[in-house]
C-alpha cells in the first residue's frame, strides 16, 4: 500500500516522505524529520528519543527555551518531570507529547474532499508544442481522478487552461456522454483534443478544472455477468467509443438515427445523440435504405428518366402531399425504378413545377 | 485407409483439408440467407476478421444482403457503426428491416484519414457488432492495420469498395462482389478461406419483389458457368 501511494503521489508530481508509526503525532514527527521508517510500537519511544524537539508544533520561543535547559532531543523532553513541564511550557506541549506517545487518546477529523476539483501546475520551460502539454496534463488528470475516487464521483465535463505568458489563456474542454473516472480514458480523450488544438503562443502553466461533480451509480451492481454479450458491460464501452471519436471528430460527426411519423421523407429520418432513439410504431411503405442527402435531378429522354441508362418504373406511383402547413411543401409521386445495371431506385416527379424526375435513395 | 483415418474425429479438427471448408474457425453470424450461409466459412459473416464488398453499383442489394445480420445482432444489444456513408442511412427502412435505432451509430468523415482511424477505434470497441465502412482509396498496409484491429474485435468488419478494387490485393479473407443478372442479385465470392467458391451465387430472395415486377420468377435457373476472374 505504502509503495502504491508513494507511486501515486509522485505521478501526481508531490514530493513526499512518509513515516509509519503507531500514533499520528509519531508519524508527523518522524515524516517531518526525513526518517521515512516504519515504526513498531515497542520500539516508539526510543525511535522519537533521537528527534530534535524542533520538529514540535510549538512556537520558537518555547523551542528556545527547551535549548536553554539544555534539552535538545525528544529523549531529554521525556525525561523532564511531567508536572513540572505542564507548569513552565504549558499544558500543550505535555499534552502533544502523550499524544505522540500514545498516552492520550488522538482524534482526528475526517479529510473532507471539496466541492469541485481544480488544480494547476507551472510548466519548468516554456512549451510550443502541443504533444508535450501531455506529461502536464496526465499529472492533472491523476490528481482529478484521485479527487473523484475520494468522492465516489464522476465528471461528465473537464477543462483544460492552458496559461500563456502575457496573454489571455487558452481553453481545451474535454466533454463526456457520461460521468466517469477512468484515468487512461480521461487521457486518450485529453490526447486527442490536446493533439489537435494550435497554441498561439507558448505555454508556460496548465490548470484543470472540473465543476460538475456527480456520483457514479455504483459498478457491478449484479453478482453475474449479464446473460446478453453487450448488455450492461458494453454501455459503458460504447460510451467510450462515441466519447473517443468526438473527442477527434468533433461532437457533430457522431450521431445516432431516430426515426419520425413525418410523411415528408426527408423529415422522416432524424440524426440524435447516439443511444437514444427509441423505437416508433410508425408505418411506411417500402423505402429505401440510401437516402440521398440532397435529390438529384435527373435526365429526361423520351419521357423516360436516365441514371446511368434509360430507368424501367416497377412500382408506384406513391404520392405524398403534405407540408403546406410550414412552407416545406411536397406534392410527389414516388416511383421505384431499375437501371440497366440491376439498381433499384427511388426517384420521384415533382407536381408542381415542371414536373422533374428527381432520383431521392437507393434500395441499396 | 487413409480417407478413413482422416475421418476420425479428433483429426478432423486439427487438419486443414485442401477439399473443405475449415470447420474450426469462429462461426459466423447467420447471414439470414441459407445459400450463401452455406458458401461462407464459418457458416455466415466471419466475425474479427476483414470482409470486402464490392457491388457492381450502389443500389444493386449492397445492404439488404447484411440487414438480416445487422437486426439480430443489435437485438443483442450490439451496436452497428457506419463509418463515412456515402448516402443518408434511412431510418425508416432500418426499422422496417428489424433493426433496433438505437444501435445505430454513425460517424462522418471529411478525410480518409479520419475514416481509418474511427474504423479502426471502431473495430477495438467491444460495444460494436458491426463496423460498416465505405473508405476509399484503401492501401494494403491500411487495410493489413483494420485487419488486425478487426481481429482484436468480435465485430463484422465490412468494408465498401468500388468494383475496380477487385483487381487490387487485399488482405481481408473474404471478399465478394455482388451483380445483378436480369433483376436476380448475385454474389461472387472471388476469395475466401479453403476451397474457392465454384461461381457466382443467385440469391432470388435478395430481390425485392414489386406487384408491377417484370424479372424472372424465383426459380431455380441454373448457374452460369464460372467465367475466370481469377486474379
Amino acid at each position: 500500500m505504502l509503495r502504491r501511494q508513494r507511486a501515486g503521489l509522485k505521478a501526481m508530481g508531490e514530493i513526499v516522505a512518509i513515516a509509519v508509526a503507531p500514533t499520528p503525532t509519531a508519524a508527523a514527527w518522524l515524516a517531518r524529520a526525513g526518517v521515512e521508517k516504519h515504526i513498531a510500537p515497542s520500539r516508539l519511544e526510543s525511535a522519537l528519543a533521537r528527534l530534535p524537539v524542533a520538529l514540535l508544533e510549538e512556537d520558537a520561543k518555547a523551542i528556545e527555551a527547551l535549548g536553554n535547559i539544555g534539552v535538545r532531543t525528544i529523549g531529554e523532553l521525556i525525561a523532564l518531570p511531567r508536572a513540572g513541564m505542564a507548569r513552565r511550557f504549558g499544558q500543550r506541549l505535555s499534552d502533544e507529547l502523550d499524544k505522540a506517545l500514545g498516552i492520550r487518546p488522538d482524534p482526528r477529523p475526517w479529510y473532507q474532499t471539496p466541492a469541485s476539483f481544480s488544480s494547476r501546475i507551472e510548466l519548468p520551460t516554456a512549451v510550443d508544442a502541443s504533444e508535450q502539454l501531455l506529461f502536464a496534463a496526465r499529472r492533472l488528470v491523476l490528481q482529478l481522478c484521485g479527487y473523484l475516487a475520494g468522492r465516489s464521483a464522476g465528471v461528465a465535463r473537464f477543462t483544460f487552461e492552458l496559461l500563456h505568458e502575457g496573454g489571455e489563456p487558452s481553453h481545451c474542454v474535454v466533454g463526456l456522454v457520461a460521468p466517469a473516472a477512468d484515468a487512461e480514458h480521461f487521457m486518450r480523450l485529453s490526447r486527442e483534443r490536446l493533439q489537435r488544438i494550435v497554441l498561439p503562443r507558448p505555454v508556460i502553466g496548465m490548470a484543470l478544472a472540473a465543476e460538475a461533480i456527480e456520483p457514479l451509480p455504483k459498478l457491478s451492481s449484479s453478482l453475474f455477468p449479464d446473460g446478453v454479450p453487450g448488455g450492461m458491460q458494453s454501455a459503458g464501452e460504447w460510451q467510450k467509443l462515441v466519447e473517443q471519436l468526438r473527442a477527434r471528430l468533433g461532437k457533430e460527426a457522431v450521431s445516432g438515427l431516430a426515426l419520425c411519423a413525418e410523411h415528408r421523407p426527408e423529415y422522416a429520418s432524424l440524426g440524435i445523440e447516439p443511444g437514444t432513439a427509441a423505437n416508433p410504431v410508425a408505418q411506411f411503405g417500402a423505402r429505401p435504405l440510401w437516402l440521398l442527402a440532397q435529390p438529384l435531378a435527373l435526365q429526361e429522354k423520351q419521357g423516360l428518366p436516365h441514371y446511368r441508362g434509360a430507368l424501367e418504373l416497377i412500382k408506384g406511383p406513391e404520392r405524398i402531399e403534405s407540408g403546406w402547413w410550414d412552407g416545406g411543401d411536397v406534392k410527389r409521386d414516388y416511383f421505384h425504378a431499375r437501371n440497366p445495371d440491376g439498381a433499384l431506385l427511388w426517384i420521384y416527379r415533382e407536381r408542381q413545377l415542371d414536373g422533374r424526375w428527381q432520383l431521392h435513395g437507393l434500395f441499396a | 485407409m487413409l480417407s478413413e483415418l482422416l475421418q476420425h474425429p479428433t483429426l478432423d479438427s486439427l487438419l486443414w483439408r485442401g477439399d473443405a471448408r475449415p470447420s474450426a474457425m469462429r462461426p459466423g453470424v447467420a447471414s439470414g440467407f441459407p445459400e450463401l450461409d452455406a458458401e461462407l466459412p464459418g457458416g455466415g459473416w466471419p466475425v474479427g476478421s476483414l470482409s470486402e464488398i464490392l457491388p457492381a453499383t450502389a443500389g444493386i442489394g449492397e445492404l439488404r444482403l447484411l440487414m438480416p445480420a445487422l437486426a439480430q445482432l443489435t437485438k443483442q444489444g450490439l451496436t452497428i457503426a457506419w463509418i463515412a456513408p456515402p448516402h443518408q442511412p434511412y431510418a425508416p427502412a432500418l426499422a422496417a428491416a428489424g433493426i433496433d435505432l438505437a444501435r445505430v451509430l454513425i460517424v462522418r468523415c471529411s478525410r480518409t484519414q479520419d475514416a481509418l482511424w474511427a474504423t479502426e477505434q471502431a473495430l477495438r470497441a467491444r460495444a460494436c457488432g458491426a463496423v460498416l465502412a465505405w473508405l476509399q482509396p484503401l492501401r494494403f498496409s491500411a487495410a493489413r492495420r483494420l485487419q488486425l484491429a478487426a481481429q482484436e474485435g468480435s465485430a463484422l468488419a465490412l468494408l465498401f469498395r468500388p468494383p475496380e478494387a477487385a483487381a487490387e490485393a487485399s488482405p481481408a479473407p473474404l471478399r465478394l462482389k455482388i451483380a445483378s443478372c436480369v433483376g436476380v442479385p448475385s454474389i461472387d465470392i472471388f476469395k475466401r478461406r479453403g476451397r474457392p467458391a465454384a461461381g457466382p451465387l443467385r440469391l432470388p430472395s435478395l430481390a425485392i419483389r414489386h406487384a408491377l415486377d417484370r424479372s424472372p420468377p424465383a426459380s431455380p435457373v441454373p448457374r452460369p458457368a464460372r467465367q475466370h476472374d481469377h486474379a
